[in-house]
């Protein structure tokens, strides 16, 4: 068996050594899909919404190539120089390019998983650019010289005493110091300084939208906007899959957005970009990078609705337990186990693997993602590609480190029993190591433990 | 420009049958008092507000709640002799200084606490985020219900514009909440009557 197809099962070994630690995770990330659930039922039309968002991501993904010419068109209108990147090289290039063009070697990033996706922030430090993060989750992992573990909350995986280490170490905060306030404080001063010096900024893209040539940025802390309206040229990067045809479409997707990824009715700071402001250059860069090939797999190209809410990692019992970095992609958690192989299958061949297919996550997604059902098919497609060449072993063995905890059972074995009773062919299939290695009984209404526990209540 | 032909092609060759958009992308939401489910939500987001009868109470107001402060700016005409910080400047990076920051600002959205702000009332982009403390004012009577009412209202055709909802803040640190990230540390929201 080859080293790369063990990664996701082995640095969940790793991560599962320290028990009260894995529990803590867990909790952490259960508490934010607890505030999504009460920030959605406040919402009568909740479901429809997600129902309406759906359906405008498939008219997008059917009408992708005129929106984007629409967009491109509109944002030109607008003074606003078009790019067009085919892969994270080209899109590295560019960026570096435009940077070099006006003499600059310092920048400011706000939060873009795209550029983590390209791997930007290396392509250009080995190119003499200095990046530094502004968000701060992302600041965090930058100066531990790691990646993002959460598409939204980059350094979940680490605790207050890891943050005060690091800032006693970079930014002379005292030594001990656990305080979240003064932390953040130390933060606050570090990267203002860094605002006010630097002369570009480059930040993600959460909708583009194609009737007025605007994109639009969502952050809480509003780095987003300090880098850019401070900047000389602000660059912006897209994959071209954030494009949606009308503005009032931001009407559903901003409802659905920070209610799903952290149950905040909607994030502090919503920056609707169409022109640059007097004087400075404003860039949008449109990537594909792997995105049309996902787009022609009937099976996958419904991933490409996705609008990065972290929800599906919030809610999934194997990513709570085994921590984003497994993972080892700019993606994690179940999305990003359906994204990742269309890229390589070979490097991603574990991710569909490391999930119980228990289908909370598809039940979250705020645009109606078969999430679950598409991790089942690239089980079947990377088997049959021969990227999975001992299929129940791998199964076993990717999940066995996580399954063996037993306060996961408690969780699997609840979400386990709704599954089989609602949709049992999801289940029940060949290619489900878990279910070929054990007779699947009967899944009984209450377990023992649940019995148990209540009737010690009572 | 050949990339981009080249990912328009392999878009046009993979993409799947046309669908069409929803017939409906607009629901309402039934509040009993849309200006108490603003206040409602605005005070759950670390928000103050505060009524005042028209931009001269405004002025007394805002003497009141930032007694002491310096390197105070506004937008508001009537409060010119309230501040003393001129956004007159023409570098954005000089208005670092700011402590105290009072602007007009174009409606408010019940169901989150946004408000509406652009380039129609901004001298420079930056200044919401700049500025160590916020306040907004808005007519008492520009509230809408929800995010479908905001955007029908929207004719903003300006280059730029932002919905804020509350100061700035993160929970990047063990999930603990610190309110002023990087933009303001405190916010508070004006409703002016004759406004
Ligand atoms: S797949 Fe759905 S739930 Fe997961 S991040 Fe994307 S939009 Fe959110």
């Amino acid at each position: 068996m080859s080293k790369t197809i063990m990664e996701h099962s082995e640095a969940s070994e790793v991560f599962n050594r320290d028990e009260p630690y894995v529990d803590w995770h867990d909790e952490t990330l259960w508490f934010v899909r607890q505030k999504r659930d009460k920030s959605s039922k406040l919402l009568p039309e909740w479901e429809e919404l997600r129902e309406t968002a759906s359906q405008i991501k498939n008219y997008v993904l059917s009408e992708l190539d005129e929106l984007l010419v629409q967009f491109e068109q509109k944002a030109k209108e607008n003074g606003v120089h078009v790019h067009w990147a085919a892969n994270a090289a080209e899109h590295n290039e560019i960026v570096l390019n435009l940077l070099k063009q006006h003499g600059i070697t310092a920048m400011v990033k706000s939060k873009s998983m795209l550029t983590e996706e390209c791997h930007m922030n290396e392509f250009l430090s080995k190119n003499g650019i200095d990046v530094i993060d502004t968000d701060l989750g992302e600041r965090i992992v930058q100066l531990r010289k790691e990646p993002p573990s959460h598409i939204v909350l980059p350094a979940i995986h680490l605790k207050k005493k890891d943050i005060g280490d690091l800032f006693h170490e970079h930014l002379g905060t005292e030594a001990g110091a656990t305080d979240p306030q003064y932390l953040a404080e130390a933060a606050r001063q570090h990267l203002r300084d860094k605002f006010m010096t630097r002369r570009a900024a480059l930040t993600g893209v959460n909708f583009a939208v194609a009737d007025t040539g605007a994109f639009v940025v969502a952050t809480n802390e509003g780095n987003a906007d300090m880098g850019a309206h401070l900047a000389d040229i602000h660059i912006a990067s897209m994959g071209f899959e954030k494009i949606i045809p009308k503005q009032e479409h931001l009407g559903v997707f901003l409802r659905l957005l920070a209610r799903s990824a952290t149950g905040q009715p909607v994030t502090a700071y919503n920056s609707h970009f169409k022109k640059p402001r007097e004087g400075q250059e404003m860039h949008i860069i449109i990537v594909d990078n792997g995105r049309t090939t996902q787009l022609g797999r009937a099976d996958f190209r419904n991933s490409l609705k996705c609008i990065r809410c972290g929800a599906c990692m919030n809610t999934c019992p194997v990513y709570r337990r085994s921590g984003g970095h497994s993972y080892h992609n700019a993606v994690a958690g179940p999305i990003g186990s359906i994204l990742a192989p269309n890229l390589d299958m070979t490097k991603y061949a574990d991710l569909p693997f490391a999930s119980t297919l228990c289908g909370s996550c598809s039940n979250v997604c705020p645009v109606k993602i078969d999430i679950h059902d598409q991790l089942y098919k690239w089980r079947q497609v990377l088997a049959k590609g021969g990227h999975v060449p001992q299929t129940k072993g791998i199964g076993i063995r990717a999940m066995s480190m996580v399954l063996s905890q037993p306060r996961f059972y408690q969780w699997s074995g609840r979400l386990g029993r709704s599954v089989m009773r609602t949709v049992p062919f999801m289940v029940n299939n060949s290619l489900n190591p878990w279910y070929k290695q054990r007779d699947m009984p009967e899944p009984p209404k209450e377990s023992f433990r649940d019995w148990y526990v209540r009737n010690r209540k009572e | 420009m050949q990339t981009r032909e080249e990912m328009l092609r392999k878009i046009r060759l993979n993409k799947p049958e046309r669908t069409s958009l929803p017939a409906n992308i607009r629901f309402d939401s039934q509040y009993e008092d849309t200006e108490s489910k603003f206040v409602e939500t605005l005070t759950a987001i670390y928000t103050e507000v505060v009524i005042v009868k028209n931009w001269e109470e405004l002025a007394v107001k805002a003497g009141e709640l930032y007694e002491g402060v310096v390197n105070k700016a506004t937008t508001i005409p009537e409060l010119n002799n309230w501040a003393d910080f001129s956004l007159n400047v023409a570098d954005p990076h000089e208005l670092e200084m700011i402590e105290i920051l009072i602007l007009k600002a174009e409606f408010g959205v019940a169901e989150n606490g946004a408000v509406w702000i652009s380039d129609n009332y901004l001298p420079h982009r930056v200044l919401p985020f700049i500025t160590q403390n916020l306040a907004l004012a808005i007519p008492r009577s520009a509230i809408v219900n929800n995010m479908h009412d905001a955007y029908e209202r929207l004719t903003d055709t300006t280059g730029w514009g932002c919905f804020i909802a509350g100061p700035s803040k993160t929970a990047d640190i063990e999930q603990s909440l610190v309110v002023g990230a990087h933009g303001a540390r405190s916010m508070v929201i004006f409703l002016v009557e004759e406004a």
